[in-house]
């Protein structure tokens, strides 16, 4: 290639980059400022210094704070089951053969190809009978069981060695002890993939907490966030640093697994 | 006092002789594995999928349902904010799926340069907007399309294009939505076609390159055929995505003005959520389906399936 035609491609690939993350850049800087500093022309590009404010103000207002939490603890337990749900289910397709496999898998395939607003509306009904409305477990309970997550699982456990499986159950190891033992250490990549995957799926969840949960002190953050431009007096300062609260915990899984993420989106797209 | 014993001792081999029947072996292990996760399908998934189909056929009212036919489906067809949705739903199927399917390739060909440092880099940039939560990216592209203070018209105002109200004008807000989503998902589907892009073989570009075949004869010729399923895939999903589109709308434009935006889930969830027509809403979340079902299968038969080894 010729030099003026790699420079026309360097100039467009960062042109791109500089389109991804300068919204990146204006949600950062606008949380250290001020409504006042944001809407001014021409536009502020640097830092402002109203960041512990804004935090402040944003507490205050809407328990940034106990979102916060309630985001952390709904989307570290959910990660926990689903992971462990997800391995144990993509173990037993993958390496048993049994009665009613077949249907079983029909009717999780099923299932899991029509989309969460279909049911939406009885899951709601059936929260209300449980007495689960406004509660963490109405959010984690409904979407444990991930078919992303079994089949990821099911393809990573299907290359582990049989006769490994074998030796161990003669050797006396009960059924529980292979799989927690044997088995799942050898497929940790695949585990830490889905972890990263679950938990980013479930900090991001929003449609569902927006339905189930009710009072602000049960609200995750992407709620809370949803309500910030409705809250009177709230300014814009206060707005880019509750996004980039939710945010900044995704970024930083993202800069340190940024092998996990990629791997976790292809496992649905490319083979092997 | 022996007796009790007794009684006590039996009771013991009775737990103990539960506990060793319980014992997971060979044949009812993977029962044990796979359960929890079958009875969790079965409640939260395939009990709430039929009792909707049931709900369609009902209306809510003063706490009760009442059987009424077929009569949300009849409704729904004449709604006119339901045919708005999918009207909306529409437009973003047709301009922003293959806009950002060919600037996701584009992209893809460009990282795929064998000359081009920072490749790492450059992945993490564009690939960073898809793993930011929908809410929060939506709050940020309000400010950014701020009629009088955002950005997006203040760049345009150094190319004397006079203020556009973003969201608050039928088409321009339209145009807010798409350009969000584009923002939110080229990373994405870049990704995945930079994947597939490296899993060509190097040898018919070579043997290209012997040929005489200019770059631009070599994407359409080689890169554009072998990549065929890839781009494939990448449309079905982002057209069920697109089908499901709700964040945006809800935060972003708030369906409006007018609805000009509202898309098919939105109204699902004003009428299921808002106005309690827990019938209706149902009704229309079968619709929906329907759609969506329909492109699943389109995918599952292009892409086969699970990709079974």
């Amino acid at each position: 290639m010729s030099k003026v035609n790699k420079t026309i491609v360097y100039l467009l690939v960062i042109l791109g980059a500089v389109l991804s993350l300068f919204p990146f850049y204006v949600m950062i800087t606008s949380a250290t400022m001020e409504s006042g500093d944001i809407f001014q022309l021409p536009p502020k590009l640097g830092f402002g210094r109203n960041l512990v404010e804004n935090f402040i103000d944003l507490n205050e207002n809407v328990m940034i704070n106990r979102a916060i939490i309630n985001s952390f603890v709904i989307s570290v337990v959910y990660t926990f089951f689903s992971v462990l749900l997800c391995s144990m289910a993509g173990y037993a397709l993958a390496k048993f053969n049994f009665r009613g496999k077949n249907i079983m898998f029909a009717i999780i395939m099923g299932t899991a190809m029509l989309p969460f607003q279909a049911m939406v509306v009885p899951l709601f009904n059936m929260m209300n009978k449980f007495g689960w409305i406004n509660s963490y477990q109405a959010v984690i309970f409904p979407f444990l069981a991930n078919i992303f997550g079994i089949f990821l699982m099911r393809q990573n456990i299907i290359s582990f060695p049989t006769s490994v499986i074998e030796s161990a159950r003669i050797d006396g190891c009960g059924e529980f002890g292979i799989f927690f033992k044997v088995v799942a250490p050898s497929v940790k990549p695949a585990i830490s993939v889905l972890s990263v995957y679950m938990f980013m799926g479930q900090w991001n969840k929003f449609m569902w907490p927006l339905i189930i949960l009710r009072t602000r002190n049960m609200y995750t953050l992407p709620v809370t966030l949803s309500t910030l431009p409705g809250v009177s007096k709230m300014d814009y300062g206060q707005i880019m640093l509750g996004a980039f609260i939710s945010v900044l915990p995704i970024l930083i899984l993202f800069l340190l697994f940024q092998d996990y993420f990629e791997k976790g989106l292809l496992g649905g797209a490319v083979k092997g | 006092m022996v007796n009790g014993n007794l009684q006590d001792s039996k009771n013991r081999g009775l737990i103990s002789r539960i506990l060793i029947k319980l014992r997971p072996t060979p044949k009812t292990a993977p029962y044990y594995f796979i359960g929890p996760t079958f009875i969790l399908f079965l409640t939260f998934m395939l009990y709430p999928i039929l009792y909707s189909f049931i709900l369609s056929f009902q209306k809510f009212n003063a706490g009760s349902y009442e059987f009424v036919g077929l009569k949300n489906y009849f409704k729904l067809i004449n709604d006119p904010v339901f045919r708005k949705a999918l009207v909306n739903t529409v437009i973003y199927l047709i301009i922003q799926v293959p806009f950002m399917i060919f600037l996701s390739l584009i992209t893809a060909n460009f990282l795929n340069n064998k000359f081009l440092k920072y490749k790492k880099i450059f992945k993490i940039s564009y690939f960073l907007p898809a793993v930011t939560s929908l809410v929060a990216y939506s709050l940020i592209f309000k400010l950014l399309l701020n009629t009088d203070f955002g950005f997006v018209n203040y760049i345009l105002s150094f190319f004397s294009i006079p203020q556009i109200d973003w969201l608050n004008s039928p088409i321009a807000a339209k145009l807010s939505v798409i350009l969000a989503i584009t923002w939110r998902w080229t990373g994405y589907n870049m990704i995945i076609m930079l994947a597939g892009l490296q899993n060509i073989p190097k040898e018919i570009y070579e043997a290209s390159d012997i040929d005489g075949a200019s770059p631009i004869q070599k994407f359409f010729r080689i890169t554009l055929p072998m990549m065929k399923p890839i781009i494939l895939f990448c449309t079905i999903t982002s057209t069920i995505g697109t089908f499901k589109l709700f964040d945006e709308s809800y935060i972003l434009t708030g369906g409006g003005p007018n609805n000009a935006t509202i898309t098919v889930v939105h109204y699902l969830y004003n009428n299921g959520f808002r106005y309690l027509k827990f019938g209706y809403a149902s009704a229309m979340s079968y619709l929906l389906v329907l759609f969506i079902v329909a492109f699943s299968f389109l995918q599952f038969k292009f892409t086969g399936g699970m990709g079974d080894e």
